[in-house]
């Protein structure tokens, strides 16, 4: 990176002028490719160099912490919850968190249906409130196989769901993203609203887990 | 690529490197609203042009540099002779730094 | 531009193969489905991969795909189901 890198560790930052991420690794043409690219962009004026640092910081804060936040808040409020349902950027707002711009539409698990997320296409993902995506998210495997063996693969992560639920695998687009309102588990009824963020896993916002009680 | 026969779901992930970081950011700038040089579909048409051989070779994101770089030499954002030498220039100052 | 379909209607997904950048998945070609939801209007995606402004701009549905319908030998629940976004250009009355 051209002006500074950010130590994903510690979230600490601090300014490297035209020094290379000894982090990176070997070093490739496609990484040659990406640091030209963004100088040249930069020198072009089509965005600063701080525009370029901001996005990276802003990557790096995005966590799965911020969807379980909002998880358990639609779980304890419920005209929260049904504001969550009506708008997911607008609800996260509330929360202070920032969900971006796409609009990001809920599906709630009942006892009755099921929701998995996938992207077909590519690797659309509610990333704002979870974070990059995991490998797996992206690659063929899961993408291939989900919407022609939902429960299949879902066993592969652990995840038995009964046959008479009914499995409704929703596929992304760029324009709007989806995430999942899991099922608030069984015996949680004392937890705070702390606790049960903490308890919401990534893979149950979209679908390919559950919360379990601790 | 959705219903294609495939293995089971390798559950593997890694924490990404700081060049993909930078692979990423580059392109929520160039398709953010406030810039608008790139769509996402742009993107994704980039990278099946870079055809079915390639999309397995390349990493995620060596994927979507190589898709970035394309559409913005076509756009002529970049020329590839400016984009050629500071690709040399960037080598250049990795070696000076030894690594 | 108002919506052909509403919300329950049955369609029906051309089955064509032109080349270029297209989000109609392959695996619903030539499928039927039900409505689900209309999406919203959002600018054609085949035109904006090219660079182009993809106006005007189509409506986009959500249709939701019986899992039985999709793939013969679908060993799941009857009721399972693929929800898909596509585009009007891509529909037909079923």
């Amino acid at each position: 990176m051209s002006d500074s890198h950010i130590h994903g560790d510690d979230k600490w930052s601090h300014s490297h002028p035209k020094q290379p991420d000894i982090e990176d690794g070997p070093l490739t043409d496609y990484m040659v490719m990406t640091e030209a690219v963004g100088d040249l962009l930069i020198e072009k004026g089509v965005f600063s160099a701080g525009d370029l640092r901001a996005m990276i910081e802003s990557i790096d804060t995005k966590s799965p912490t911020d969807g379980g936040r909002v998880i358990a808040r639609a779980w304890l409020d419920q005209e929260f919850k049904v504001r969550f349902m009506e708008d997911v950027n607008a609800a996260a707002e509330e929360l202070g968190i920032d969900a971006g711009t796409i609009p990001i539409r809920a599906v709630e698990n009942t006892s009755e249906v099921h929701n998995v997320i996938v992207c077909t296409l590519c690797s659309c993902y509610p990333r704002m409130l979870l974070g990059l995506p995991p490998d797996w998210y992206k690659a063929r495997a899961y993408r291939s196989r989900v919407v022609r063996d939902p429960r299949g693969v879902l066993r592969e992560f652990g995840t038995e769901i009964s046959s008479d639920v009914e499995i409704r695998v929703h596929d992304s687009t760029a324009d709007l993203r989806y995430m999942v309102l899991p099922m608030r588990p069984d015996g949680t009824e004392g937890m705070g609203e702390g606790e049960l963020a903490a308890i919401v896993n990534r893979d149950s916002m979209i679908g390919v887990t559950t919360v379990r009680k601790p | 690529m959705g219903g294609l026969e495939a293995g089971p779901v390798e559950q593997s992930e890694h924490d990404y490197a700081p060049w993909e970081k930078r692979v990423d950011a580059i392109m929520r700038l160039l398709t953010g609203k406030q810039y608008e040089v790139i769509t996402v579909d742009e993107l994704r048409r980039g990278i099946e042009d870079l055809g079915p051989g390639v999309y397995d070779e390349l990493s995620y994101y060596e994927r979507w540099i190589s898709s970035i770089t394309n559409i913005l030499i076509e756009k002529g954002v970049i020329s590839v002779d400016e984009l050629g030498r500071r690709m040399e220039d960037v080598c250049a100052r990795r070696e000076e730094a030894g690594i | 531009m108002t919506a052909r379909y509403a919300v329950g209607d049955r369609v029906h997904v051309r089955e064509a193969y032109p080349p270029g950048h297209i989000r109609t998945p392959y695996f619903i070609r030539g499928k039927s489905g039900v409505i689900n939801d209309i999406a919203g209007e959002f600018a054609n995606p085949e035109e904006l991969a090219y660079g182009r402004v993809g106006l005007p701009k189509l409506t986009l549905y959500h249709v939701s795909f019986r899992q039985t319908d999709l793939w013969s030998d679908y060993n799941g629940g009857a009721s399972d189901a693929t929800v898909v976004a596509i585009y009007e250009n891509w529909l037909e009355p079923a």
